[in-house]
C-alpha cells in the first residue's frame, strides 16, 4: 500500500469512527430506557404488562438483529399508510432506523442483565432496610438499586461491547460506519489485510477504552471493604480457592 | 381480505410459489451454521489447549486470536474472508504459474467465517470449563498412575464438556444468527431468499416476518435441545 492510499484510507476511517460512535451513543441510552421499562413491567402486578415484557425480551433475543433491522427499514416501508404518517420521519432515515432496531435489541438483552443484577441483591439487605422503617421507594433507591448496579456492571459492559460491534450492521442499510467504509476500501484498494488490521485496531482500541472506564466505575462503586486486594496476594490465594 | 388469498398464492408449493426457495434457503442456513459450528468447536478446543499449554508463545498467539476475533464485528471478518481469500489463493496459485481468476464460492466463505468466530468464542468456553475443574483431580489421576494425556481424555474432558455445554449452546445460537450476515456477500441462505421474495412480490414485511418466526423457532428449539442435553449429563 503506497503512501497516498494509506492517507486516503486513514482519513476515510477517521470520519467513519464518528458514525460508529454516534450509533452506539444513541443506541445505548435508548436501549437502557427500554430495558428499565421491560424490567419494571416484568415485576409488575398486572399480568398483561408482564406478558408483554416477557414476549418482548424473548422475541428480540431469539431473532437475529439483521432481521429486526430489515423488518423495520425494508418491511415497514411497504405500507402506504405508514409512509404518510409522522412515523415515516424516523422510518425513512436509515440512521434513525438502525438506532431504533438496535435499541430494541440491546434493550431486550439489557433487561436480562438487569434481572441478573436484581436477583443478586441479598434478601437480608432489603429486609434490614425495611426493618429500619425505610419506605419502599427509599429501599429501592438506597439499597436495591446500588447493589444491583454493582452486580450487573460487568455483564452490562459486555453488552456495551456487543452493541458497539452490532453497529456494523447499520452498514447493510446504507449507514456508512466503520465496517461499511472498510468494505468499500477493501474492494477499491485491494489492500484487504491492511484495511482489516487498521479497522480491527480501531475497534479494539474503542473496546479497551470502554472496558477500562467501566472497570474504574465498578471499582468506585464497590465499598472499600469489598474491593479486591492488591494483585500479589490475589495470585497466591487462587490455587487454594480452586481446591 | 384479498391480501390473504394472494399471500397463500405467494407461499404455494411449485414454480410460482415461494415455499420451495424458502426451504432451500433454510437448508443452506442450517448447513452453513452446523458445518461452521462443528469445525469451529473443534478449532476452539485446539485453541483452548494452546492457551492452557506450557508453550508461552503458542498461548499468546491463541489469546491474541481470541481477542481480535471477539473484539471486531463478525461482519468485518466476513468481509476480510470475502475479499481476502480470492487474492490469497490467486497469489499462491501465481507462485505455481497459474494466473487465471480464482473465486471461492460464498458458501465456503460463509462456513469459514462461522468457523473462525465460533472457534474464538468456544475456546473461551472450554477454558472456563477447564478452570472449574478442581485442581485435586489433576493430582488424583496422577496419583492413580495415569499419564497426562490419558488423564486429560478420561478424567478432565468428560467433565469439561458437561461444564461447557451451556456455553456451547450459546455459541451455536450465535452461529445461526451469524449466518444472516452472509446475505451481504450474496450467499443464498434464508435471509437472502427472503429479501429477494420481498422485493419481487412487494411484500417485504410479510417475508421478513416469516424469517423472524423461522429464526425464533430455530433458536427456541436449539436452546430446548441444549437444556435437555444438560439435564441428561447432570450428575446422579
Amino acid at each position: 500500500m503506497d503512501f497516498e492510499t494509506t492517507l486516503r484510507v486513514l482519513t476515510e476511517l477517521a470520519g467513519a469512527i464518528w458514525v460508529t460512535l454516534a450509533l452506539a451513543a444513541a443506541t445505548l441510552p435508548l436501549g437502557f430506557v427500554l430495558a428499565a421499562l421491560a424490567t419494571w413491567a416484568r415485576a409488575s402486578r398486572h399480568r398483561v404488562a408482564r406478558m408483554i415484557a416477557v414476549a418482548y425480551v424473548t422475541a428480540f433475543r431469539s431473532t437475529p438483529l439483521l432481521v429486526q433491522i430489515f423488518v423495520l427499514y425494508y418491511g415497514l416501508s411497504q405500507f402506504a399508510w405508514l409512509r404518510e404518517s409522522p412515523a415515516w420521519i424516523v422510518l425513512k432515515d436509515p440512521f434513525a432506523c438502525a438506532v431504533v432496531a438496535m435499541s430494541l435489541c440491546t434493550g431486550a438483552y439489557t433487561a436480562e442483565v438487569m434481572r441478573g443484577g436484581l436477583a443478586a441483591v441479598p434478601k437480608g439487605a432489603v429486609e434490614a432496610a425495611r426493618a429500619l422503617g425505610l419506605s419502599p421507594l427509599k429501599v429501592l433507591f438506597l439499597v436495591t438499586v446500588p447493589i444491583a448496579v454493582r452486580r450487573a456492571l460487568p455483564a452490562y459492559s459486555n453488552e456495551i461491547v456487543v452493541t458497539l460491534k452490532a453497529t456494523s450492521l447499520a452498514s447493510t442499510i446504507t449507514v456508512m460506519e466503520l465496517t461499511g467504509v472498510a468494505k468499500d476500501l477493501m474492494s477499491q484498494t485491494f489492500a484487504v489485510i491492511e484495511v482489516f488490521c487498521m479497522v480491527a485496531a480501531i475497534y479494539l482500541a474503542i473496546n479497551t477504552i470502554l472496558i477500562m472506564l467501566l472497570r474504574a466505575l465498578e471499582l468506585r462503586l464497590t465499598p472499600l471493604h469489598e474491593r479486591p486486594k492488591p494483585q500479589r496476594t490475589a495470585r497466591v490465594a487462587r490455587p487454594n480457592a480452586a481446591l | 381480505m384479498a391480501g390473504e388469498a394472494s399471500l397463500l398464492e405467494i407461499l404455494a408449493w411449485g414454480d410460482q410459489g415461494w415455499s420451495r426457495p424458502l426451504l432451500v434457503g433454510l437448508g443452506v442456513t442450517v448447513a452453513c451454521a452446523s458445518l461452521g459450528y462443528v469445525l469451529g468447536v473443534g478449532l476452539g478446543f485446539a485453541l483452548a489447549l494452546a492457551k492452557l499449554g506450557r508453550n508461552r508463545w503458542v498461548a499468546a498467539a491463541a489469546n491474541a486470536y481470541t481477542t481480535v476475533v471477539r473484539g471486531v464485528p463478525p461482519l468485518l471478518v466476513i468481509f476480510l474472508l470475502f475479499f481476502g481469500t480470492n487474492g490469497a489463493l490467486m497469489w499462491i496459485a501465481g507462485g505455481f504459474g497459474y494466473n487465471g481468476y480464482i473465486e471461492v464460492d460464498a458458501f465456503t466463505v460463509g462456513v469459514m467465517a462461522v468457523t473462525l468466530v465460533s472457534a474464538s468464542y468456544s475456546s473461551e468456553v472450554f477454558r472456563g470449563a477447564h478452570a472449574t475443574i478442581p485442581g485435586g483431580q489433576f493430582e488424583a489421576f496422577a496419583a492413580l498412575g495415569l499419564r497426562s494425556l490419558a488423564g486429560l481424555c478420561l478424567v478432565i474432558m468428560p467433565q469439561m464438556f458437561r461444564y461447557a455445554l451451556p456455553g456451547l449452546g450459546n455459541v451455536w445460537i450465535m452461529a445461526i444468527k451469524e449466518t444472516t450476515l452472509l446475505s451481504v456477500i450474496s450467499l443464498a441462505e434464508l435471509m437472502r431468499v427472503v429479501g429477494l421474495a420481498g422485493r419481487t412480490t412487494g411484500q417485504p414485511f410479510f417475508f421478513y416476518g416469516v424469517a423472524a418466526v423461522v429464526y425464533l423457532v430455530l433458536v427456541a428449539a436449539s436452546s430446548r435441545a441444549f437444556v435437555a442435553a444438560e439435564r441428561r449429563m447432570r450428575w446422579g
